[in-house]
């Protein structure tokens, strides 16, 4: 995601506080994900209303409503689309795309694997609770094999999507996890995905603490081992990435897998956007090119 | 009776029908003649059958007619199917050494070519459509001079060597005709118009450009692909961004995202697309983000015929989306209207703030209409509505969380502030919210929150029932029939009346171009004095019929509908109008009798 510049104004915490408290589970992941984002902003010193959050349905994705900036809650599955058509009438926006594994990996699918190899320029952060919270605890496209919810009862037949490796093998430029409880580390992966030019994925634990009993706070902890403590990793290895986004059990990645620069965003392989941003140009077409227009008909 | 003249060109897909047709369109748009162009065509790249018909005439014409008077079979298939349609004073002109002709109607010229004499067919595997469409044009009496220009224009892309070829095999095929041929009793005239000939695909997007659409997007889909075509081919020049998305579902989100930046956004797919769209369109509605969709109807349900033309999907637009919230829903007269319908309806919905409906059709999407350039208005009101682009002392400056999105008011309208602008924060939500957008869905809900913003919302109606105007009746006042259409059989319906009028049976005609708002009111004050009333439309089960109903109680003294596909043709009203003015029945079907 490119970065506005700064207004001249000073960006405080305070300016992204919300009209309403959030109404999340006392617990819930995704408050740090939420205080994350607020900090990340803040640190980058972008103003509210230059900041655009999108999201689809469920409950991380009511995250627009709980942070000042301008936002879009979206129908369930299709804030990527909506924010691909956002970012393209005006690319000066700094989009944030917020939701579930739910909304994103399910219903979402397919927008979600056609905006990365797009690679629009936006930040998409899934609060992955391995879950469906909003409907009361079903089986999410991210749950493990053998987990019992309310949707299948003797356990989930079907095998999890893997984020993380979809999104380098459908084009994501910039690929990453979080975990929630991960404060700092956090912040700092929302940092980068914003800055990065180009469509940056960020997969963040955001335990259930009402409907995943199996992957807790207590489960990732000792879990959850830092990429950047890893001295050989290199997120411009492609091939690297792929093989840690395939580790899962005692040991699970998180930080940065992967992140490339060298390919244009949709809006910078347009040259339609040359002059500017759609929205700031002129709605009517020049009185010699209307002409030409109808002359081709004649 | 108007005079006309109709060509109809058959062969197998890929055969090379659309050159000829565009030849004869040019050269009968260039001497000021009007025409209409209808091709009848399958699901299918090569093979197959396709009948292009192209109708011309001095004055306006704007159906394919009733009847051919010059048929060019590029196939045995194609002369078996047709010739039999042939009658009096028509000719038929094809390869003699390939095609057999079979019996013809007494007064019909047939016309065979000895193709390998007049052309090289091992150079030029088209060299057969060249010579007739020659010798058509000599039987004509078109001067070769007009011939030539034609040819060397659509032919100089591909270099000298073809556009000399070409010419040369043109002029053998007409000098072949002068000799051995007798001319139509009519030449065709020339006035000193100068027509543009487009397809409604084409005027939908170049309507577009002109009401200052700067982003389009579009999954393809059949028959709505054209307005993609010209859209992709023209976004450089016009500034426009064009996407082609993954679905439709993608499609209608996108586009809504783009207008909630603050452009003007639109798309286009078919009945099935739309169907996907569904849910988007509430969006729309409930964030009060308008955009505009286009739904190009073919028949239906489901994959149905995809080439074919039917008026199927009214219920389908009119209950898009569940819940009630206000959406505008037009359907154009003609193809001059597919421009003009769509700069008038970005005006409402952009000042509504809701979303817009177009229901076109194939036969006006794919169809060729000449239009009067002047026609093609680049400079149109544009009319954004109250809309907040930057901070001045009109909108006012706010601290943080002063501005309210959703302000409720007396027209229900809310002055909407676009990303970007300091101090208007606020979040659209397609959760019911309120006046600041705070959602009242889960923990604020309250039923007094809830009525007051719907009925913000449905206030709207009354407004946009105000801004557009109620259809009115064409023809004389006291008319023995009256025939109420919507939509794209404008032309043919008009054309019904003139020819019931000539037979001693005077008619006249009330279209319905915008469907919602419906004017229900001044419909039923124009049809308190009808005499005999029939609703013609190209759908099984009367789906306007039903709706006119439904919205006034008014049933009709009868009904015509067609639904095999094709669109109707001036003789298929006409009789059925005597049929039920016989009293024999109420609901007349017509048969096609063109076999594709």
């Amino acid at each position: 995601m490119a970065t506005v510049l700064a207004d001249t104004k000073h960006v405080a915490m305070a300016d992204f506080k919300g009209k309403v408290d959030p109404d999340w589970c006392p617990g819930c992941g995704d408050f740090g994900v939420l205080a994350a984002v607020q900090k990340a902003l803040v640190d980058l010193q972008i103003p509210n209303h230059n900041v655009v959050t999108i999201s689809g349905i469920g409950c991380s994705s009511n995250f627009p409503g709980f942070i000042n900036t301008y936002g879009m809650h979206t129908l369930h599955g299709r804030a990527l689309a909506v924010a691909t058509g956002l970012k393209l009438a005006n690319h000066e926006l700094t989009v944030l795309v917020t939701g579930g594994d739910g909304d994103g990996f399910g219903i979402g699918g397919n927008h979600f694997v056609h905006s990365m190899r797009r690679n629009v320029d936006l930040l998409y952060i899934v609060m992955d609770n391995q879950i469906y919270g909003l409907t009361t605890g079903q089986t999410s496209p991210t749950s493990r094999i053998g987990m019992k919810t309310k949707s299948m009862p003797f356990g989930n037949i079907e095998a999890p999507v893997n984020p993380i490796s979809l999104a380098l093998a459908a084009g994501a430029t910039f690929v990453a996890r979080g975990f929630s409880a991960e404060q700092k580390h956090l912040t700092e992966l929302i940092k980068q995905g914003i800055q990065h030019k180009g469509f940056s994925f960020l997969d963040v634990f955001s335990p259930c603490v009402t409907y995943n009993l199996d992957n807790t706070y207590q489960w990732f902890r000792p879990r959850v081992k830092k990429l950047e403590d890893d001295p050989v990793h290199d997120p411009t290895d492609w091939m690297a990435a792929m093989g840690k986004s395939l580790l899962w059990g005692d040991e699970i990645p998180i930080g940065k897998f992967f992140e490339r620069t060298d390919l244009p965003t949709l809006h910078g392989a347009e040259p339609v956007l040359n002059a500017g941003p759609l929205l700031h140009g002129d709605s009517r077409i020049p009185p010699d090119v209307a002409r030409s227009f109808v002359e081709e008909l004649t | 009776m108007k005079q006309t003249f109709t060509i109809a060109i058959g062969g197998a897909a890929g055969q090379g029908v659309a050159t000829p047709g565009d030849i004869f369109a040019k050269i009968f748009s260039r001497r000021g003649l009007h025409l209409n162009a209808y091709n009848a065509y399958q699901s299918i790249i090569r093979g197959g059958h396709t009948f292009l018909t192209i109708r011309t005439g001095p004055e306006k014409v704007t159906n394919m007619g009733d009847r051919l008077d010059l048929l060019i079979p590029l196939n045995q298939d194609a002369m078996n199917r047709h010739l039999g349609l042939l009658t009096n004073g028509a000719a038929c002109i094809f390869n003699a050494e390939t095609i057999k002709p079979g019996a013809a109607a007494e007064g019909v010229a047939l016309c065979p070519l000895p193709v390998s004499k007049l052309a090289d067919i091992t150079r030029n595997k088209v060299a057969q459509n060249t010579l007739a469409v020659g010798a058509g044009l000599s039987m004509m009496g078109i001067g070769f001079q007009a011939v030539q220009e034609v040819f060397t224009e659509q032919f100089k892309k591909k270099g000298e060597a073809v556009v000399s070829e070409n010419v040369g095999i043109a002029r053998a095929g007409y000098d072949y005709a002068t000799a051995n041929f007798k001319p139509f009793a009519r030449p065709l005239p020339m006035t000193g118009n100068r027509y543009a000939v487009l397809s409604g695909n084409t005027a939908m997007a170049m309507g577009g450009a002109a009401a200052g659409v700067k982003f389009y997007c579009a999954y393809p889909m059949s028959p709505s692909t054209g307005v993609l075509h010209w859209m992709a081919a023209h976004a450089r020049k016009a500034g426009i961004m064009v996407r082609q998305v993954e679905d439709e579902i993608g499609v209608v989100n996108m586009a809504i995202g783009a207008a909630h930046a603050g452009v003007r956004s639109m798309c286009a797919t078919s009945g099935g697309g739309f169907a996907l769209m569904s849910e988007g369109l509430g969006m729309s509605a409930m964030m009060e983000t308008p955009v505009v969709v286009i739904d190009c109807q073919r028949a239906g349900p489901s994959t149905g015929v995809p080439t074919k033309t039917e008026q199927g999907d009214l219920w389908q637009m009119l209950g898009a989306a569940f819940g009630d919230y206000p959406r505008v829903l037009a359907a154009p007269l003609d193809i001059g209207d597919c421009f003009k319908i769509i700069p008038e309806i970005f005006n409402i919905a952009d000042r509504f703030q809701c979303p817009g409906l177009v229901l076109c059709d194939l036969l006006l999407s794919e169809g060729r209409l000449s239009v009067d350039p002047k026609d093609l208005d680049f400079a149109p009101v544009i009319d954004r509505g109250e809309l907040i682009t930057t901070v001045t002392a009109a909108s006012g400056t706010h601290d943080n969380g002063g501005y309210k999105r959703y302000k409720i008011t007396e027209s229900g309208i809310s002055p909407r502030a676009i990303p970007g602008v300091p101090g208007y924060t606020h979040t659209a939500a397609t959760d019911e919210h309120e006046e600041d957008g705070v959602l009242i869905s889960d923990e604020f809900t309250n039923p007094t929150k809830r009525r007051a913003m719907m009925e913000k919302r449905m206030r709207k109606v009354a407004g946009i029932e105000a801004v557009v105007s109620p259809p009115a009746l064409v023809g004389p006042r006291n008319a023995e029939i009256t025939l109420i259409g919507w939509g794209s059989t404008k032309g043919v319906i008009e054309e019904a009346c003139e020819i019931l009028s000539d037979q001693g049976i005077s008619a006249n005609q009330l279209q319905i171009r915008w469907l919602v708002p419906l004017h229900g009111e001044a419909i039923l004050d124009i049809l308190k004095d009808a005499r005999h009333t029939i609703i013609v439309e190209n759908n099984y089960s009367g789906q306007f019929a039903r709706y006119l109903r439904s919205e006034t109680s008014y049933v009709p003294n009868g009904y015509i509908r067609k639904y095999d596909g094709e669109p109707f043709m001036p003789h298929h009203i006409v009789e059925a109008v005597k049929e039920q003015l016989g009293g024999t029945t109420r609901l007349s079907v017509p048969a096609h009798e063109i076999l594709v």
